[in-house]
């Protein structure tokens, strides 16, 4: 950043700048502060009198597996789920940027942002309804074959796949359509007078030119879905038991704040050092 | 011996014809100008070319194949854009090299063409960096290696130079030339910018309305101008006013032409001078600029301008009658 000399753009700064830090310290660091308190607790100051600090939350999660188990169960949730998007999103993003252009691409834009625009609890029950057997997907299905299908999603990992892959798909058509709309018609022009592909084109140019848009969507669907808990819990059923939903089952459920709050932070830390591990590939995505 | 041959091409946008009917031939090694004011179609003809349009009738031949159903891929056409559209995640080696990637060239002679290529714009030393790290110079430099690196049947410019400033510019002019007549490549280029259109060309083409109307070396273009927007477009003219036409010795009939005189045939004097053309005027405005001096002068209603070496002109006050003299063969008659 350019140094401020001047004590009047300075101040212009401040100014400008201030409404956002209140609002990040009122909506995010001070509650983040707050449950960070909890997590060393007994018990919560307002239940019992005699409450203490303590490190038995954190201790919970090592001397019990089944945290660290669901942890990695939602780890691996979280990258399925962003390979799907990633898979399915991309292509979408390249049509739409690259070959759609005027009132086509609006139209369809729209149609893609469209689930951000539903609540997601309506969204999560119409999937139920689709997916659950003798469902709107079976009865489908079964127009095209002859015999009794019997296909029951309901309630298995693939119906919280696709829970979760249509409610954070957007994310990765936005950030990757952004990203490549920005490319120069002229660069490709370029590559394909010089007799590149379309695949070429893709492999050497589209692609690396948009890997930052990519990855930031990637991160974006990556980070909320390892905490997630509603589409687990009402598409998964039984099977849907993840380290979001032990997480919201302490605060709604068992009502143990403060075991909730450390597996929150714990989980924090992980999804930290995932997106640490990996910055070399995201920062040399940015270059 | 021609290598790019267009016959009868219309390229039609919906209802707008951008193209209509164009023929032009351009001979092995030349260097050709394709000149004219935005949307008259030059820079469609260009794209018509290359193969990014395909046009709805006529035929395009380079060297011995007949193109015009044949993707740009597929061409081997080299081009150069007016934004240079140089790959920004790639060096400049890599840049260069592209084109030699894609035809599978061995990683040796890879690297001996890009070597070739970059010595011959003079920018061995910046094979490494990256186009962002590179002046608008450079950058045009590396774009015209890459253009060439492949040793296409043809080199495409889309107004080359239009991005650098003025001085830039001039060198860049002379450094263009100088390449291609080194490589020996034809070249096609695109813009909009006369002078540039006259030191570079061999050849030019005058389009107008997405037809060409005039087609021939820029002395020919400049001098036997086929109509008064050639006349006009490349090079200026002052147009004599039917009033003062009698009395002039003229290259053709009064009644069925027009008569212009470029600006640096004229002198000035206080008097007509014998054996030469002659007009009175009144002189409006003289503008001393370096090496030449501008002289605006009002003839029956007219804007004349004058062009001469500051020196070269009388003293004369400043304003007022003056006669401006030119030799009757420097006359450009088009029809009228």
């Amino acid at each position: 950043m350019a140094e401020l000399t001047n004590a009047s753009d300075r101040r212009r700064l401040v100014a400008l700048l201030s409404p956002a830090y209140l609002w990040l310290l009122v909506a995010v660091f001070l509650p983040l502060s707050a449950m960070l308190f909890f997590s060393f607790l007994t018990d919560l100051p307002q239940d019992t009198p005699d409450w203490g600090f303590t490190l038995g939350n954190y201790a919970r999660f090592l001397s019990n597996p089944t945290y660290g188990t669901l942890l990695w169960k939602s780890v691996t949730l979280g990258l399925t789920v962003t390979l799907a998007c990633i898979l399915i999103g991309y292509p979408c993003a390249l049509v739409l940027a690259r070959t759609i252009k005027g009132r086509a691409r609006e139209t369809l834009f729209l149609l893609v942002i469209l689930p951000f625009w539903s609540n997601s609890l309506v969204r999560i029950f119409s999937w139920a309804i689709v997916l659950r057997g003798n469902g709107v997907l079976e009865r489908f299905l079964e127009l095209f074959v002859p015999f009794d299908l019997r296909l029951n999603l309901m309630f298995t990992t693939t119906a919280v796949v696709i829970g979760l892959v249509h409610s954070y798909l957007p994310y990765v058509i936005l950030t990757s359509y952004l990203a490549l709309q920005a490319i120069d018609d002229d660069i490709i022009e370029a590559a394909r007078s010089m007799g590149a592909s379309r695949l070429t084109i893709l492999r050497r140019l589209l692609l690396p030119l948009s890997m930052p848009g990519l990855m930031a969507g990637a991160v974006l669907v990556f980070v909320p879905v390892v905490g997630s808990f509603m589409e687990p819990r009402i598409l998964g059923g039984r099977v849907g038991t993840y380290y979001g939903t032990v997480i919201e089952d302490q605060f709604v459920a068992v009502y143990n704040w403060p075991l909730g709050a450390a597996l929150s932070f714990i989980l924090l830390a992980v999804v930290l050092l995932i997106l640490a591990l990996a910055s070399p590939i995201l920062r040399k995505a940015n270059t | 011996m021609s290598l790019v041959d267009v016959q009868n091409v219309t390229k039609k946008f919906g209802h707008t014809t951008a193209l209509d009917n164009v023929s032009i031939t351009f001979d092995n090694g030349g260097f050709f100008g394709l000149l004219g004011p935005s949307g008259s179609g030059k820079t469609t003809l260009l794209r018509t070319i290359a193969g990014f349009y395909y046009p709805e009738s006529g035929s395009i031949l380079i060297g011995d194949r007949n193109v015009e159903k044949i993707p740009v891929e597929k061409r081997d056409i080299g081009m150069m854009f007016q934004s240079y559209a140089l790959f920004p995640n790639m060096s400049v080696a890599d840049n260069v090299g592209f084109g030699l990637r894609v035809r599978k060239v061995p990683a040796v002679e890879e690297k001996r063409r890009i070597n070739e290529a970059l010595e011959l714009v003079q920018l061995q030393a910046l094979a490494d960096r990256r186009p962002s790290q590179l002046s608008g110079g450079q950058r045009q430099r590396v774009a015209l290696a890459r253009a060439i690196v492949t040793n296409p049947k043809v080199l495409l410019l889309d107004e080359p130079l239009s991005a650098l400033d003025k001085s830039l510019r001039v060198d860049m002019q002379i450094e263009l030339k100088r390449i291609q007549r080194e490589v020996g490549i034809t070249t096609i280029f695109v813009t909009h910018d006369q002078e540039e259109a006259l030191t570079l060309s061999d050849r030019i083409g005058i389009l107008k309305a997405g037809r060409i109307i005039q087609a021939g070396t820029p002395r020919e273009v400049y001098d036997r101008p086929v109509d008064a927007f050639a006349a006009g477009f490349l090079g200026e003219a002052n147009w004599l006013p039917q009033q003062l036409l009698d009395g002039l010795t003229l290259p053709g009939e009064k009644q069925s032409h027009r008569f212009a005189v470029r600006p640096e045939m004229l002198t000035m004097s206080d008097a007509a001078v014998d054996g030469r053309n002659s007009v009175r005027g009144k002189l409006v405005q003289r503008v001393f600029a370096g090496a030449l001096a501008t002289c605006l002068i009002e003839v029956k209603g007219e804007q004349w301008k004058l062009i001469a070496r500051d020196r070269d002109l009388p003293d004369f006050a400043g304003e007022g009658d003056v006669w401006l003299n030119w030799a009757p063969e420097d006359t450009i008659r088009v029809p009228a």
